[in-house]
Order: structure tokens, then sequence, then C-alpha cells
């Protein structure tokens, strides 16, 4: 890897790779991050032996990407320059794509996405509904690159941001584009990525720093990981560029340590920019000299609050302080810093490369851009999907998402973690931007998008939030410390069946003082769960209270399991199943259950496969 | 634990991190992995070494989710809590692992062979519900297929009786 001294020689590096590039050569690009936990290793394992068979080893190449998105249909594999799209993909049925898309260019059949309504079997990638519907701007290079190969990021414009603002924009400038852009922070909040660069820009002090937050800590959001995974250089492109703009030499990323394949692709990225001069000193033969640094988190969520990011990254306890000062005037080592997530980073890059006015035409009035989602929960086609800010929920869930396994009913779709909302089936239409959402009492968020069926319970799902938040909580401020607590102690009495209704009365006195008196984020969000599913389902509340049901069937002191001796076949597997001895009766006769014996941990309801097993 | 501590381990790691800003934190990782939990005469050199008293380094250890003060089993399982596997029936799992262990959420079965913990999320919520037993991922479970996938890392003499 040779240096680059200046900012010619990376243009024509550039120009050179890609006149290089055949856009004509084979290359199967399989997902070697998210898939890997179904085989993905053994599926290029398999592609490499079969391509060897069949003497094609000097013709294809074997991308090893990022992920595709498609995470429920894993492990997932395209064949180029077609674009077909292979899912599912089992190791025995490697050696027929081979012979037949490879070396033959047609599309093996059977293999293929069938169309979810129609059956019809889709050929390509890009005519897949999942995909169609999408537009990657962030995710531009996920699952199409090596994110191990500096040269796969520089081949498709791949610094080409940093070179134009370095040759061509003072730093007022660069902030400028930012500015006009529209960008807002993607990890929660949603201040305007400029604004924010403006005041580190404007702090006094001649050392800066610029700090990634890769924390990704709400349950439920995987995008920077993905990210991260997939396409590291462009997260540091984006901090290259911010760095520049507010005279920062120094820079950190923060990440989760449970991202192992995160963290080894950001450290190898570091490390290549830095053999290639894109990174360090004199950056590009230009005067600009700019560190990076990898710090691992050590598990709190509260350290994605970026006060307490800057406590953990200084070696202390992670626990947020009062601001102001904001980090832009003192912040890590009391310097002004600028901290970002990594999906604000990503879109930086694109912003420069292609211009604000460009940018700014895409999304929202107020909430320009895209926005990546991450489809989890109760879904068909959970993965990741980045989609302009502002379309509806109702496309997204279905037309992206392909509606609800099962045939159930879409109960509630939950945004933003643990400090956002669930929004209810009313709300479908309800365009997806910071705006509407924090009108109807949730938040974007990170961008974790949990989808719930009728058999989820809603107050199932505050209480596992408010424990999660109270559990997470840092216990500096007295507010987010006991009122979580008491609030916690609240739902679990209501779905233990021994709740009040004044107790509906409490929380919602309860809520507001959190809401206002909390230090940080953590505690001025962690009532929205509870306020947005009493808002939106007061009825699960009041069947809890009111009659101790759990209309869900999923609160365990409210319910109790049964075994319908009609639809029993006498199998046995449930007898065999219960950890308890709790189920007894003849082979190929009705069984029964034990109601004295049973603790209700719902092996048997899970293992019978004639649904005998019935939740009373 | 009754053979000495071979602390020159943790003497590799701190001159690693010598006079670096913030390393406690990356020191105290590090040493973590050597030793597998950090144990109270290596913890002592740290502070020595550092200049940071003990009770700021136990403030550190016992804030952060990913530090332990005792010896861990020599397979971990990592219970994802996360929502995603939460509204897909994580809770029953986990429920099914303590069963099976006999051993809490946190706690390490007596022949050291398994550490159960909880993790808020493991970002792999496509796979929900997930454990993860050391590194790899065991996804889509019910309760009886985690308790399935935790036989394997089970010694053969020790099966638990029928």
């Amino acid at each position: 890897m040779e240096r680059l001294s200046s900012i010619e020689e990376l243009q024509r590096l550039q120009k050179t790779l890609s006149q290089g590039r055949d856009p004509n050569r084979l290359r199967v690009r399989v997902c070697m991050t998210g898939c890997r936990a179904f085989g993905a290793v053994e599926v290029r394992d398999a592609f490499k032996r079969a391509i060897e068979e069949n003497g094609l080893t000097e013709k294809v190449d074997i991308i090893e990407t990022g992920c595709h998105g498609f995470c429920a249909r894993a492990p997932v594999a395209a064949i180029d320059p077609y674009g077909f799209f292979y899912q599912q993909i089992s190791v025995k049925s490697i050696p027929q794509i081979v012979r037949e898309s490879l070396m033959e260019g047609r599309p093996v059949e059977k293999l293929l996405y069938k169309h979810p309504q129609t059956g019809q079997p889709i050929p390509l990638e890009k005519d897949v509904p999942f995909y169609k519907e999408q537009m990657k701007i962030v995710l531009r290079n996920c699952g199409q690159i090596d994110p191990t190969r500096i040269e796969d990021y520089i081949v498709r414009d791949g610094y080409l941001a940093i070179a134009k603002v370095l040759s061509s924009m003072n730093p007022e400038e660069v902030i400028g584009e930012v500015v006009r852009s529209g960008l807002r922070g993607r990890g929660g909040a949603g201040f305007p990525a400029g604004n924010k660069w403006k005041f580190a820009r404007n702090a006094p002090g001649d050392e800066k720093y610029i700090v990634c937050n890769a924390d990704e800590g709400d349950p439920g959001a995987f995008m920077d990981r993905a990210v991260l995974e997939g396409d590291p250089h462009t997260v540091l492109e984006g901090m290259l560029i911010a760095a520049y703009a507010i005279g920062a030499s120094k820079g950190y990323v923060y990440v989760r340590a449970e991202y192992p394949i995160a963290v080894v692709h950001i450290k190898r990225a570091v490390a290549d920019a830095k053999a290639m001069g894109l990174l360090g000193q004199k950056i590009l033969g230009t005067d600009f000299n700019f560190e990076v640094k990898i710090k691992e988190g050590a598990g709190a969520f509260v350290c994605g609050e970026e006060t307490a990011l800057i406590a953990s990254i200084e070696g202390r306890r992670g626990m947020p302080r009062t601001r102001p000062p904001f980090p832009a005037i003192a912040g890590l080592w009391g310097k002004p810093t600028n901290i970002n997530n990594v999906e604000t980073f990503a879109n930086i890059p694109p912003i420069i490369h292609k211009g604000a006015g460009w940018y700014a035409s895409l999304g929202t009035e107020k909430s320009k851009g895209t926005k990546i989602f991450a489809l989890a929960g109760k879904i068909n086609n959970t993965g990741l999907v980045e989609v302009p800010m502002g379309i509806t929920l109702e496309r997204i869930i279905f037309d992206i998402g392909g509606g609800i396994p099962g045939g159930k009913k879409f109960k509630a779709a939950q945004t933003g973690g643990p400090s956002g909302g669930c929004i209810p089936a009313s709300l479908l239409n309800l365009p997806i931007d910071y705006d509407s959402l924090a009108a109807a009492g949730a938040i974007m968020g990170s961008g974790g998008l949990i989808i719930t069926d009728e058999n989820t319970c809603m107050v199932d799902l505050a209480k596992f939030f408010l424990s999660f938040t109270q559990s997470e909580s840092c216990g500096r401020c007295v507010p987010c410390r006991l009122g979580t607590k008491r609030m916690l102690e609240i739902l679990e009495r209501i779905t233990e069946g021994t709740g009040e209704l004044s107790d509906l009365e409490t929380l919602k006195e309860l809520a507001p003082m959190i809401k206002d008196a909390s230090l940080c984020g953590l505690g001025q969000t962690c009532p929205n769960p509870v306020l947005t599913t009493l808002n939106y389902f007061l009825d699960e509340y009041r069947a809890h209270i009111e009659e101790k049901r759990c209309p869900a069937g999923i609160c365990k002191a409210l319910i109790r399991y049964e075994i319908d001796p009609e639809t029993c076949t006498g199998c046995g597997v449930c007898r065999k199943a219960c950890p308890q001895n709790a189920i007894s009766g003849k082979t190929k006769e009705p069984h029964t259950l034990d109601q004295s014996l049973c603790i209700k941990c719902g092996i048997c309801y899970n293992e019978c496969k004639f649904d005998a097993v019935k939740i009373i | 634990m009754s053979e000495a501590l071979n602390l020159s381990k943790v003497e590799q790691v701190l001159s690693k991190h010598q006079r670096e800003e913030g390393a406690l934190i990356p020191v105290l990782q590090e040493a973590q992995e050597a030793y597998g939990y950090l144990p109270e005469e290596v913890l002592r050199r740290v502070s020595r070494r550092l200049r940071v008293p003990m009770s700021k380094i136990y403030g550190v250890i016992t804030f952060y989710a990913q530090f332990y003060l005792t010896p861990r089993g020599r397979h971990v399982i990592k219970s994802c809590q996360g929502t995603a596997c939460h509204v897909r029936g994580a809770k029953g799992v986990l429920e099914s692992l303590t069963r099976e262990l006999k051993v809490e959420p946190g706690g390490t079965t007596e022949d050291l062979n398994f550490s159960l913990e909880t993790v808020a999320c493991v970002g792999t919520c496509f796979l929900a519900p997930v454990i993860m037993i050391d590194h790899d991922y065991y996804g889509k479970l019910t309760p009886k297929r985690a308790v399935d996938a935790v036989k394997k890392y089970t010694p053969k003499s020790e099966k638990k009786e029928a």
C-alpha cells in the first residue's frame, strides 16, 4: 500500500482503479457479517470450492461484503454483473449456482426469491420488493464492497469528498454546506449537524476533538454495526471532513465491545487509511493532520449519552453531567469536542460529493435525506432498510417489511428503543420524520423499529423498556434513579394482577416529573414507552387491572395453559419436554396438564405441533 | 486458585498503555482478557502503576457490565434481552437456561463450565430470540432448543441424569 502524497495522486489512483475494473467481470458478493450466524463462512467456502472445481478461479472474484440488509433471508449472496439474488442459500445448492449463473449466465429459478403475493420468482436483487422501495445513500457500499479493502472504497468515489474539501473549500464553507443540506443528527435527538459543527468551530481553543459515537445501545437497533462492519471508510471520511471543519487534529471512535466484527473492521480501516496517508500527519500532502483512535466500550447503555461517553473515554465511570457547558465548548479532556454518531458521519461524504442541494431535495421539509431503520420483531422481512424521510409507516412495514408473519394482525410499531414510543395501527399512514414521530409521542431515536402483533402485551412491553432503563440508570440523579424504580414497581403489580386503577394516575403523575427533572436523555425520555402505551392501549391496562386478564396471553400471573383434549393427538412431545413432569397421559390418548405443578414456562405451548396447548 | 498469579501478563498490558490518557479502561479490558477475570492482586498492580486509587478502580469495574471480579465459566452464555428477542420469547429462553444450569443470570455453574449472562442486545435482531455461547450465535430459539444448544458444550461425563 503506497502512501499518497498529494490530492492529485489520490484522484489519479481513483481513476486508475476504476478504469482497471471490468464492469463485466464475474463476481460473487457474499455477506460475511450478519449472515455468519446462518453459515456464511460455509457458503463462501463452498463457492470457492465449486469455482475451483470448474476452473473459474481466474475469472471470478468472491467479494466478502458487509450486510445486504435482507437479514431474514440469510445467508444471502448476489452474482454480478447480472445482479442475480440468492437467499437462504444452502451449501449443496452452490455447485448449481456456479454452473448455471456463473458459467451460463442465467438464474437458477428454483433457488430464487419468490414474490410473497404472486409467488413469481424474482431473479434480480433490484426487483425484490424489499430492495426496490429503498434508497441507499449511507448503505450505498454495504453489501457491494469488501470493507477490509480500502481500494474497494476508493474505486466507488471514496475519499474524493475529503479531497474536494482539502483542495477547494475552507472550513466555513464545509460547515455551510452541511447546514444547507439540512442533515440532522442520526443518534436520536435530531439536532442539526451543521450547527453542532459551528459551535465547535467557534469555541475558543487550539486543541479540539472529533468523537464518533458507535456505542449503539438501543436494543433493536443494528444499523451502526452494519455500517461499521460493511463500510468503515465512509465513517472515517466523514470524521475527517468534520475534523477539518472544526479544526480538530485528534479523533476517537467509541465502539461497543459487543460488536467484534465492527471493531476489527474499523481498526483495519484506520490502519489502512494511515498507511495511505489519508490519516495521520500531512494528509494528502496538505497541512491537515488528523489521528483516530479506537476505544471499546465496556458495557453501559448510558455511555451513548455524550457527556457519559466522554467520561468513559477518559477512563471514568460513564456518568452524564449537567450541560452546559456542552461538549462543543468543554468536552473530551475539557477541550471543544464534536460528537456525532456513525450514521451521521456516514452521510457526510455523499453530501460533500454530490452537494447540499441534492441532499436537501430528499426527504421532508424539516427532515432531509434518508434514514436507516432496523426492522425486527413480528415482521416477515427483518433486516436493515434505508428509506427517504417522510415515507409512511405502512409502506415500511407492509411494502418493504412484507407484513406480519402467520397472518397475524399488526398491533403497534415501537420506534426509538427505550426512549421511544409505540405507534398504533390507527397511525399507520404517519409519515416517518423527526417531527411527526415526536407529535405522536414517540421519537425517531437511532432507528430501531420493532413490530408487534396481537400476541404482544403492551403493558408487558412498557414494563420491559422500563426495567431496561431502570437497570441502566447510572444513579446520579434522583428522578431517574428512583422514579424509574417506582414506575417499574407499578407496572410489575399490574402485570401480576394486583394493580389498581389509581396506579394509572400515579404513572401519569410520575412520568412528567421524571421527564422534566432528569439530568440526561436517558431519564428525560424513559417514560415515553409507558406514556404512549397508556395513551393508545389504555384498555389493555384496564383489562389487567379490572378483569385480571392479559388479552395478549403473555403475563404469566394472569394466564394458564390447558391441553385441548379434542386436538391433542397424544404424541407425547409435551410430556417429554415438560421440565416439571406436569403433563401426563398415555401415548395416542389426550394428555392432561396438572395446574398445581405447572410453572408456565411455555415449553409445551411451543413444542406442540398440533396447537393443542391453549393459553386461557 | 491455589497457584500464584503470574503478574507478568498485567505488566505487559501496563507497559503497552504507559503514559496513555484514559488508560484505565483499556488496561482493565486487556487484563481481563489475559486472566479471564480481574483478580485483586492484578488490580493492586494496576492501581500502583497507573497511580489510580483502588476505590476508583472498583468504581469503574462495578459500573460497567463487562468486568468480572470472580472467575467465570469455561463457556459464557449470553442471553439476549433486546426488544426483538423480548417480543419473540426471550424470557422463556432465559428461564429454561436458568432451570437447566441451576444458576441465576450473572452466575457461574459450580463446575465452572458455564457462566450465564443477560445482555441488552447483541444487534442480531433477525435471529430473535438469540443466545451467544462464546462467539457462536444460536438464533430463532425456543426454550427447548436453547437447552439443546447449551448441551453441546456440556462435558460428556457430566450429563445430567434423565
